[in-house]
């Protein structure tokens, strides 16, 4: 972790310290800390299953069950007893208690390994696997399963039960993107916490008593929430599965990268799950100031297009007989000399707002090489909610701003005239769909000059005289900034297909065959260049911005989401 | 350090120059003739006229393949965990869910494709070892030929050939289930 995420400015005044001893150790924690919190902080991990820190703490695994002890009363007159460190003797209890609902308190005691702890914890694995069935080899869980972890961890190895289990209903269908196992449940409730605290729509409760109880939907309701997903993830079993993901990848294959979502603005930080150049599923990562550790269902399951069997691999140029290959070399000249053929007012550049801050920077370079003043990017907004997604449908807006120091959208229409009425003779389009953007077929047809780069074949790719192949966002590196002013990078996990390559190299190339050496060889050396040019870029590189981000600009947008879980994390509900 | 002497034996000349050993062996070699001219020993086998199978020790690892039960069940359930452990990556596998018509439908998972490079594999066994679901196991078979790469790749009709039908395994997937 290279940078701190920046708590709200509305910490708490003064702190207040309480000495509590763990597994023999002094540590000092605030007050109100959570003892598995105080446990964790100093490398004492306490198994749990129905604790999340960003969810109300119902307490009913009790898998966290840890010895406590707090220093005796004395007697009046009686001095009380120190241990060898001056601090009070503890006076541990006989009964453990659970370390996710209680507080540290002064001088109290916790051990997390001993005798009575281990032994807990064996009984509470030993009766949560009495009817937990012995499907580890179909469970898409598995692998990343608590319950299998902690039954290596904790368990007993082997089974005394010798009765029937009890049966459950198994392959529930429960939503449009989750099926719902119930033999697997142990019963931690964070699902239904979470669908009724973080997503506000109450679909799940138990039904049935004692080890009959069932997770259920509620009667003609179903769970298809677009944070429905969610459950899947904080679920620590595999009772809830995601139809998208299931059966498509054991999760020991996948390797992770950590990355952004660009489906809206808000830049949700997430991992792409990806095997041998294939991406299988994308989940939230946590990032106190974006996105908590939730996404939208829209964003995560938005990966498929980049293994899709349209995606552009080879550049292409149209001949009378449609489009043929062609090399890099070629193409890029084409383009180069079809700028320098018409007069700069004849060209328009669209670019997009998808694009990263080092490829607006190279699109904004091109054009002021070129001298073209018809340059924008194209707008989308709508479908923001009252939880994470941005009304801002393009993930780099506030890039365009801070980059170029234009509105996006704001030369759009006259683009468009233009291009209507034949003024513009040129367009160069960098990952949009004109025909989409509100451009005619006919108006397109009509150009002397259309040059296109495209990740999927489109119907610009379709009418442009040159298309180049371009990179995903889960094949590229750069930055964005989101809706929030926060500069985020996103990292590659997949290698593009066939020769499709990073915007920024093609842009790059164009700008090399139009305006000659540019000094550039890296994503890296593109950042340097603009942290020098633009203002609030300076000083940073690309590693620098980290995993989690820097905050670049001030926006003003609040994240509704963060605002709630921020209240409730002040009023002690959740650890948060 | 101890020194040991070596009492080396007292060779006669015609030993050291390697005469009466030579003749020796040579007997040796001229009885051996005799005995197999006259019919009363055999020491090669003609290949692949003639086999050494029923001499295999049960312990011999030879093709893997994948089997079904007495049930008519096909036993992997495609937990990719042979894929895993594969030391030279010769298994591919990509599952699939099992449709719910299906008699097997309550298994859920099965393998839509499952091959095994028999060019990489080594026959190390791994994968009979570490399979939960008793479906993939080491046969006898050891002369795996072909003519391309691609026939050398055992798919999952081909695995099922080899592997046939093994009865008394563990049935998991049973009424209880």
């Amino acid at each position: 972790m290279s940078n701190t995420a920046v708590t709200a400015p509305a910490s708490p005044p003064a702190v207040d310290l309480v000495n509590v001893q763990v597994n023999g150790v002094w540590h000092k924690f605030p007050k109100g800390t959570r003892m598995i919190e105080a446990c964790r902080q100093v490398g004492a991990l306490v198994p749990h299953y129905c604790y999340h820190p960003k969810l109300t703490s119902p307490g009913n695994c009790r898998m966290c069950l840890v010895e406590m002890g707090m220093p005796p009363r004395p007697t009046p007159g009686q001095e009380p007893e120190k241990d060898e460190f001056g601090m009070p003797k503890i006076g541990w209890m006989p009964r453990p208690v659970i370390a996710c609902a209680n507080t540290v308190a002064e001088g109290q005691g916790i051990r997390t390994e001993g005798k009575l702890s281990e032994e807990v914890r064996k009984g509470v694995m030993e009766l949560l696997l009495i009817n937990h069935p012995l499907d580890c080899p179909i469970c898409d869980q598995a692998g990343e399963c608590r319950l299998q972890e902690f039954s290596v961890e904790h368990g007993n190895g082997e089974s005394r039960f010798r009765e029937e289990k009890v049966k459950k209903p198994k392959n529930v269908d429960i939503g449009p993107r989750i099926r719902l196992d119930d033999e697997r449940c142990i019963m931690c409730s964070r699902c239904i916490r979470f669908t009724a605290e973080i997503a506000d729509d109450p679909v799940l409760g138990f039904t049935e008593r004692g080890s009959y109880t069932t997770l259920a939907v509620h009667p003609g309701k179903r769970l298809e929430n677009n944070y429905s997903l969610n459950t899947v993830d904080i679920c620590p079993v595999g009772a809830l599965t995601s139809n998208d993901f299931r059966f498509q990848m054991r999760v020991w294959f996948l390797k992770e990268t950590k990355s952004l979502c660009t489906k809206c603005g808000r830049g949700c930080n997430i991992e792409i799950s990806s095997r041998q150049n294939e991406v299988y599923r994308q989940t939230p990562r946590e990032n106190n100031d974006v996105n908590s550790t939730w996404m939208c269902d829209q964003g995560r399951l938005d990966f498929h297009f980049v293994n899709s069997d349209y995606r552009l691999t080879q550049p292409l140029v149209k001949k009378s007989n449609g489009h043929h290959p062609t090399t890099w070399k070629l193409a890029v000249n084409q383009v180069s000399d079809a700028l320098r053929s018409v007069k700069a007012s004849e060209i328009a550049v669209i670019a997009s707002g998808r694009m990263t801050n080092e490829e607006l920077y190279l699109t904004h370079a091109l054009v002021k090489s070129a001298g073209i003043e018809n340059y924008d990017v194209v707008p989308r907004t709508g479908g923001g909610d009252d939880y994470l997604r941005a009304d801002d449908q393009n993930p780099n807006s506030n890039g365009v701003r801070a980059i170029w120091g234009a509105e996006p959208g704001a030369k759009l229409p006259k683009i468009i005239e233009g291009i209507n009425s034949g003024a513009i003779k040129v367009v160069l389009a960098l990952g949009e769909n004109l025909v989409k953007a509100g451009l005619e077929k006919a108006a397109l047809e009509k150009l002397t000059f259309l040059a296109s780069s495209h990740i999927l074949a489109n119907a610009t790719a379709e009418l442009s005289h040159v298309v180049l192949p371009a990179a995903s966002y889960a094949e590229k590196r750069g930055s964005m900034i989101n809706v929030t002013g926060r500069l985020q990078r996103l990292s590659k996990a997949v290698n593009s297909p066939g020769e499709a390559r990073d915007d920024w190299e093609i842009l790059r190339d164009i700008i090399l065959a139009y305006a000659g050496s540019n000094g550039i060889h890296s994503v890296e050396d593109v950042f340097k260049r603009m942290a020098g040019d633009v203002e609030i870029f300076s000083g940073l590189t690309l590693a620098r911005i980290g995993e989690l981000g820097v905050q670049v600009m001030e926006t003003g947008e609040k994240v509704p989401l963060l605002e709630r879980e921020r209240e409730r994390k002040a009023k002690g509900i959740i650890v948060g | 350090m101890a020194t040991v002497v070596v009492q080396r034996p007292k060779l006669k000349w015609h030993e050291k120059w390697f005469i009466s050993t030579l003749a020796k062996g040579l007997l040796i070699t001229l009885g051996h003739a005799i005995a197999i001219l006259r019919g009363k020993k055999k020491v090669t086998m003609q290949y692949p006229e003639e086999k050494w199978d029923a001499h295999l020790p049960d312990h011999y690892r030879g093709a893997p393949a994948l089997v079904t039960d007495e049930h008519g069940r096909e036993r992997c359930v495609s937990c990719q965990l042979c894929e895993f452990i594969c030391p030279p990556r010769a298994i591919t596998i990509i599952p699939e869910e099992i449709p719910s018509t299906d008699p097997w439908a309550k298994v859920e998972k099965r393998p839509r494709l499952f091959n095994i490079d028999m060019i990489r594999c080594i026959y190390c066994g791994m994968c009979e070892e570490v399979c939960p679901e008793q479906a993939i196991f080491l046969r006898k078979d050891y002369a795996i030929t072909g003519l391309s790469r691609a026939e050398m790749v055992h798919d999952k009709k081909r695995l099922y050939e080899i592997g046939g039908v093994r009865e008394g395994l563990v049935n998991k997937w049973n009424d209880l289930k």
